[in-house]
């Protein structure tokens, strides 16, 4: 899907001119928020059991499942998306084989 | 098809006709019989509505935003301390424009523990951006579920239908039930210009700096006032399909009256008995039932009560270190009106006291002896 994104800031002259609800006249994915991070998480696809548990946990959705074949089979691969990670640590927290480290983000 | 129904089953029934499509309610005290009844509909598949059994009102509200978000009809129903839990919500629900219907059972708030009813829970809620509608009786509560929908689909906002617990949640009354085709008619599928579609992504209720959120909020009022001639208009709308017309304000016998009761919900429907008797008496008397409270019907409670000599309002709530809440509106509202007669504001039937014809017809007598009110409340059944 094409990227729709604001060129400056959008004031609105009147209430007129405003949509009657809060809602935003983008898609947010100009709103790189990955700018916040401190920690960073980092898969070690060696111990990964492709569970899905980090995916589904992911607050933002940060984490996305690209497929890879293994032994034939096909599986939902977890990557993170670094430009939308905030590093909050709860797929570090949550993945149940310890896959995922988290290492001082280098500013 | 007319049916002997509890005020709760109306409720129930009034949602099921509007075609409600999501359902999420906390099941356990203070939650009535609303949803235990609609809980069997959609076992009984004969609803197509998801029903989702929620933690807590907190989250009940929350499910009922979020579907409505996403163009569903929601629908919960509460009381009480469930509605004070929900206090959070009530204030998303209207800020995100999202028209959720629920019922409120009024019921008095606690500690001491009660269930019986006054509008303290309600009143409480008055400043979320919900709009309430107080009803006198079990087939007005049906309606009114179905006029909820249609007037919250077209302002955007959302709508509490309020019923006195046990005197109609509990009350079985004689209640037409509408086809459910001329309901179909009279309210069409919700279609929001927004809602929640991954294919057309936007995000709702970010975070607003003050060069946005002043003008949301303006337009959060001025969707109130034109609520105010949409439920003059979807209660006529409804009368011509129906037969039974409703509008902001309820008059009975008010037209040549010179003593004026006002009131709302079913102490409103009480004092018809007390004003036949008195009249009977030789006495110029008559009623103005307030039975939208949000948007305040402004406009004809100015109309009305300047043209009497006397206006007591009979509030059954209280708004502590002041006085009665709908004295207090029915007051503000008058106050720049040239010819306004002397208001006077009674409290009584705190916690589900009875409030009864004899009880009503004494307040308007002690009040006929006064020249004007020496103090904001007048305590009437309660034992001083």
């Amino acid at each position: 899907m094409e990227k729709k994104q604001p060129d400056k800031k959008v004031i609105f002259k009147s209430v007129k001119e405003m949509p009657v609800m809060p809602v935003s006249l983008y898609d947010m994915s100009y709103n790189k928020t990955g700018t916040w991070r401190n920690l960073k998480p980092v898969i070690n696809y060696d111990k990964c059991i492709y569970c899905m548990i980090c995916w589904k946990y992911c607050p933002e959705p940060a984490i996305t499942l690209e497929p890879i074949v293994i032994d034939g089979k096909e599986k939902p691969n977890p990557v993170i998306n670094y430009d939308y990670c905030k590093g909050c640590g709860i797929c570090w927290n949550e993945c149940p084989v310890d896959a995922i480290d988290i290492e001082e983000e280098e500013k | 098809m007319r049916q002997v129904l509890m005020g709760n089953h109306a409720v129930s029934w009034g949602a099921t006709l509007s075609r409600v499509q999501v359902i999420a309610a906390y099941p356990i005290t203070p939650q009535t019989q609303v949803v235990e009844l609609l809980s069997e509909i959609c076992a009984e598949k004969k609803l197509d509505a998801k029903f989702i059994k929620v933690e807590s009102e907190h989250s009940a509200m929350a499910a009922c935003i979020g579907a409505s978000m996403t163009g569903a009809r929601a629908f919960t129903a509460t009381s009480a301390q469930g509605l004070a839990l929900m206090h959070e919500m009530l204030h998303w629900a209207s800020g995100a424009r999202t028209p959720v219907v629920m019922a409120n059972i009024n019921r008095a708030m606690t500690p001491p523990w009660t269930i019986w009813t006054d509008q303290n829970d309600s009143l409480s809620e008055r400043d979320t951006g919900w709009m309430q509608v107080y009803c006198q009786n079990n087939q007005e509560v049906l309606d009114s579920v179905i006029q909820a929908y249609k007037v919250s689909e077209r302002i955007l906002l959302p709508t509490m239908v309020i019923l006195d617990a046990f005197v109609l949640s509990h009350t079985m009354e004689v209640v037409d039930m509408p086809e459910q085709e001329m309901v179909d008619t009279y309210l069409p599928p919700f279609k929001p210009e927004y809602k929640l579609d991954p294919e057309d992504p936007h995000a709702f209720g970010g975070l607003t700096g003050p060069d946005g959120y002043f003008e949301l909020r303006y337009i959060m009022q001025d969707a109130m006032e034109q609520a105010k001639s949409e439920w003059e208009k979807t209660g006529k709308e409804f009368g011509e399909m129906f037969g039974r017309e409703y509008g902001l304000v309820e008059t009975y016998k008010a037209d040549d009256a010179d003593f004026l009761i006002i009131s709302s919900a079913t102490i409103a429907s009480t004092a018809r008995v007390a004003v036949d008797r008195l009249r009977e008496r030789g006495m110029k008397i008559g009623i103005l039932r307030i039975r939208v409270f949000r948007p305040f019907p402004v406009e004809r409670v100015r109309e009305i009560v300047s043209s009497v000599k006397k206006a007591m309002v009979i509030d059954r709530n209280i708004s502590f270190g002041a006085s009665g809440i709908f004295y207090q509106e029915v007051k503000a509202a008058m106050y720049n009106v040239s010819n306004r007669p002397p208001i006077f504001g009674i409290v009584t039937g705190l916690g589900g006291r009875d409030v009864g014809v004899r009880d009503i017809i004494q307040m308007v007598e002690d009040v006929d002896k006064m020249d004007s009110p020496r103090s904001d409340i007048i305590f009437k059944g309660v034992r001083i």
